[in-house]
């Protein structure tokens, strides 16, 4: 199988690998940069648990090309918290028990802060409906949408 | 949430400081980062894939397997059948001496479920290993199957394990699990009602969000790590030293990190073929079950049958019960055996009877073998048990909860198997409860106590 070169900036820094043709974006984090914060639950879109922002939208990068990521901006979970501080999400879903396996975790706070980024007081029905495409198996989600609302709350104070 | 501290006041220390808070979880920082290590982050140089050539069979007779052309495919590092497992019959709880060893780590001559591990395949890529599982030929005479406990039960039906020559599991009480307690047929006779029902259940899946599997990495001196996210680990490397035939000390174990499990990962599935692979190949191995495998492949709940009869009195007295229970183990024993088991410990329920009789089986059937999950041989009784309770209540004209403050186990009541009761909460548990969910019961209900009656 030919290999492409691949280049992207991953939570800020700059990175570049040859990937074969057709891998996943998943796959080129998660075995090749080394970044495992995206986890691969069912390879075929329907979990959530490999979410990753590129560009400011939310992507599974279980159904991502690697090779259509070039000068992309890619961000997972693992870069979210700044010089060791955790991001209000991050803060959140820790103080509201809203994890438990963890497995579905770095997914859920990428699709959280798509959420966020865009519609900073979200109501209810829109939490639910942003994490919609997320499975969690262990909390029944109302942990974690408490824990998206509370993140929400302490950004707006933050910003007032 | 609020602490209601009067119940077993004079019998409780009060240093109830953490119920009703919450409290960060250990692993939560690890999990926020992205920084908890699951088995599957694990990744070593020249890690080889292992996929597996499943049966697509209920029941056949295996006539021949040929690994040739999927040998010669690019990528394929070794193919491995029956004959390279060094003990290949096996039965996980073994290890506390409950047999017989009844299921194949790869299928020898049969295969008795649609799905059973046949061949295992390891490549460089686990494309290459997905394509050459296709070029592997097996040969099958197809034989007839039984899906329905009854129906395997009745004579004649297909014989599912040889292990297992009757289709039920041998307890050494015989064919099935028994408690007899009193008399229950003078209990019938007695009753003023008498309600029998059945009760069916179907295999339900986990669905982790993680799916099963583990990564082995040989450390060079004959010693393998296995990074795995079983529940059960010393299960697993015990069972594992039996299939290997290898002392425990060559088994170095990394787990307890299980992105979900709910009892769906105390099997001992993956480990043992991997390390294996492993030690024949020298390389690192990743074998790692897909979404399909995961749904399809891994043990389900059992399904379960319970009919339940009842004798009950017009003043509310259940005075006998007759349970019989079946749990559908599928083609192998794996945990259902002890989940029958337990069945026949739980089914009078919480509910003090005078005459109680229970019978409970394990049958064998061409299904995919269950095992445990969360409160396995008691949570399908307990929906039977409870769904009666309330037939029963109905039955007679009674409110359904004050049937249940009549009925409650209390301290020192003798249970149907002889442990005499305590430590019971039940009728405080029913009190709270009418009042959380505004069900008001009588005030002798409300006045009752799980200490022993009279005391």
């Amino acid at each position: 199988m030919a290999k492409v070169p691949v280049r992207f900036t991953l939570n800020g820094s700059e990175k570049a690998e040859f990937i074969e043709s057709g891998a996943t974006l998943l796959h080129a984090l998660r075995d090749k940069i080394g970044d495992t914060s995206p986890k691969g639950g069912c390879h075929q879109g329907t979990c959530g648990a490999c979410s990753v922002i590129i560009d400011g939208e939310l992507r599974l990068s279980c159904l991502t090309l690697a090779e259509t990521c070039n000068g992309a901006d890619i961000r997972t979970t693992s870069g979210l918290a700044a010089g060791g501080v955790l991001h209000p999400l991050q803060r959140a879903f820790l103080d509201a028990f809203a994890t438990q396996c963890g497995f579905c975790t770095p997914g859920m706070i990428m699709a959280a802060k798509v959420l966020l980024d865009r519609t900073p007081n979200p109501s209810r029905e829109e939490v639910v409906e942003a994490l919609s495409g997320n499975i969690c198996r262990c909390t029944g989600y109302e942990p974690i949408i408490q824990a998206v609302l509370t993140a929400a709350r302490a950004n707006s104070q933050n910003a007032a | 949430m609020e602490l209601r501290k009067s119940y077993f006041a004079d019998v409780r220390k009060d240093g109830l400081n953490e119920i009703g808070q919450p409290r960060p979880r250990l692993d939560s920082p690890g999990h926020v980062t992205g920084k908890t290590a699951y088995f599957a982050d694990r990744n070593f140089p020249g890690m080889l894939h292992l996929k597996m050539v499943r049966s697509p069979h209920h029941h056949a007779r295996i006539r021949s397997i040929d690994t040739s052309e999927a040998e010669k495919h690019p990528g394929v590092v070794k193919v491995l059948t029956a004959k390279d497992v060094p003990h290949n019959v096996y039965t996980i709880l073994i290890l506390i001496q409950i047999g017989p060893e009844d299921e194949t780590v790869l299928a020898d001559g049969k295969v008795r479920w649609k799905g059973e591990a046949v061949v295992a395949v390891l490549a460089e890529t686990e494309r290459a290993a997905q394509e050459a599982t296709a070029k592997v030929k097996v040969d099958y005479e197809v034989l007839p199957a039984v899906f329905d406990m009854e129906e395997a039960l009745k004579p004649g039906a297909p014989l599912v394990n040889e292990y297992h020559g009757q289709n039920y599991y041998l307890y050494d009480s015989g064919g099935c699990r028994k408690v007899r307690f009193g008399d229950v047929e003078a209990g019938f006779a007695e009753a003023d009602h008498i309600l029998e029902q059945s009760y069916q259940s179907s295999p339900i899946e986990h669905a982790p969000t993680e799916t099963t599997g583990c990564v082995v990495a040989p450390e060079g001196n004959d010693r393998f790590t296995c990074y795995t996210n079983t529940q059960a680990m010393f299960f697993t490397l015990d069972n594992a030293s039996i299939i290997l035939q290898m002392p425990g000390s060559k088994l170095h174990f990394v787990g307890g990190t299980v992105g979900g499990g709910f009892g769906g990962k105390v099997d001992v599935i993956v480990e043992p073929i991997a390390i294996l692979a492993a030690k024949l190949t020298g390389r690192p191995v990743s074998f790692i079950y897909s979404r399909e495998e995961e749904m399809q492949i891994s043990s389900p709940r059992a399904a379960e049958k319970v009919v339940i009869k009842d004798g009950v009195m017009n003043d509310g007295r259940i005075v006998a019960r007759k349970v019989t229970g079946y749990t559908d183990a599928g083609a192998y024993s794996r945990h259902s055996p002890y989940g029958a088991q337990k069945g026949a410990a739980h089914y009078p329920g919480p509910y003090t009877i005078p005459n109680v009789w229970i019978d409970t089986y394990c049958v064998y059937t061409n299904r995919t073998p269950s095992s445990a999950m969360r409160g396995f041989g008691v949570t399908i009784g307990d929906f039977a048990l409870e769904v009666q309770m309330d037939k029963l209540a109905r039955l007679i004209g009674m409110d359904p909860l004050e049937f249940r403050f009549i009925n409650a186990y209390r301290d020192g009541d003798m249970k149907a198997h002889r442990q005499p009761t305590e430590g019971a909460a039940l009728i405080e548990c029913m009190q709270e409860a009418s009042r959380a969910a505004n069900w008001p019961v009588a005030e002798k209900y409300m006045a009752m106590s799980s200490y022993r009656k009279g005391a």
